[in-house]
């Protein structure tokens, strides 16, 4: 179980769509971790500064929070290590050819009202779901 | 240099957002895809505020000539609903599914020092990596942006 937090969640998401506004607004760019990701890997873009920077700011995050609040950020990994690492090649092969994921399709793509993100969207959300279904009810796994 | 002060600050906020929100914590994700168990709808607020301030905040932003520090807005362009869009993102959703981690939620996660996240974001920059040598190898053009 993990506790229902509608407010925090509320905040957080809030949080992340003016994340979205300000890249856009002062960088032009979707703020889609994959599209920033794919652009560090080598050959890696010319621009990879700023999507260093990101990623980097996207990671000390956390870190900032613990440090200067009280604010507990829960984290649990359920899941055995093999099926972490399997989902990790499975989540970037998916992710690399639909050009997006939940940032980038999900909130970017989506809040720019494009066909193909609401595509996407629906797909991973769906498939996802129906994972989760099949593993945790069908498998009686993790 | 001004560029990347700014992106790294931005990234703080998309770090904040997730760690806050909950999406950097596998277990929320995977009861939020759990309707017939342990159901968690938090992640539903997530994508609703992310979604309500992305919409609005972009109506504003797109109607500028160009952003603060570059000299156009790279959107997207294809409007194609083709074979890797459809089937990248059910391939996604099934890993996301499998262990709760996705992209931008999984980068915050490594500020928690947590192995399973680092071994996540290892796989997954792997898969994104051999997707694009395939892509490579076969001759196609390779897109970037969502």
């Amino acid at each position: 179980m993990t506790e229902f937090t509608p407010v925090a969640s509320l905040f957080g998401g809030a949080l992340i769509g003016l994340s979205a506004v300000l890249l856009m607004a002062f960088h032009g760019r979707i703020a889609g971790m994959t599209g920033i990701l794919s652009g560090l890997l080598p050959p890696m873009s010319s621009d990879w500064t700023w999507r260093a920077a990101f990623v980097a700011g996207a990671i000390v995050a956390p870190i900032l929070i613990l440090g200067v609040s009280e604010t507990a950020i829960g984290y649990d990994s359920p899941v055995p290590m093999p099926w972490v690492i399997a989902s990790g090649l499975i989540v970037g092969g998916g992710v690399y050819f639909s050009s997006g994921c939940t940032s980038g399709h999900g909130v970017c793509g989506m809040a720019r009202l494009s066909l193909r993100s609401l595509a996407a969207t629906a797909t991973f959300m769906v498939a996802a779901f129906l994972t989760v279904f099949v593993i945790r009810h069908l498998l009686g796994g993790f | 240099m001004q560029r990347t002060l700014f992106a790294g600050m931005i990234g703080l906020v998309f770090g904040a957002g997730i760690a806050l929100s909950g999406m950097a914590n596998p277990a929320k994700v995977l009861n939020f895809f759990d309707l017939a168990g342990t159901w968690d709808p938090s992640l539903a607020f997530v994508m609703g505020g992310a979604l309500l301030v992305t919409a609005i905040g972009y109506r504003f932003v797109l109607k500028r000539d160009k952003p603060v520090l570059e000299a156009r807005f790279h959107l997207p362009t294809s409007r194609k609903l083709d074979l890797p869009l459809l089937g990248g993102s059910a391939v996604f959703g099934v890993g996301w599914g499998i262990s709760g981690f996705c992209p931008g939620g999984a980068i915050p996660a490594l500020g928690l020092g947590e192995v399973s996240a680092w071994a996540f974001v290892g796989a997954m920059l792997a898969g994104i990596f051999a997707a694009r040598s395939i892509r490579f190898a076969l001759g196609q053009r390779a897109t970037q942006n969502a």
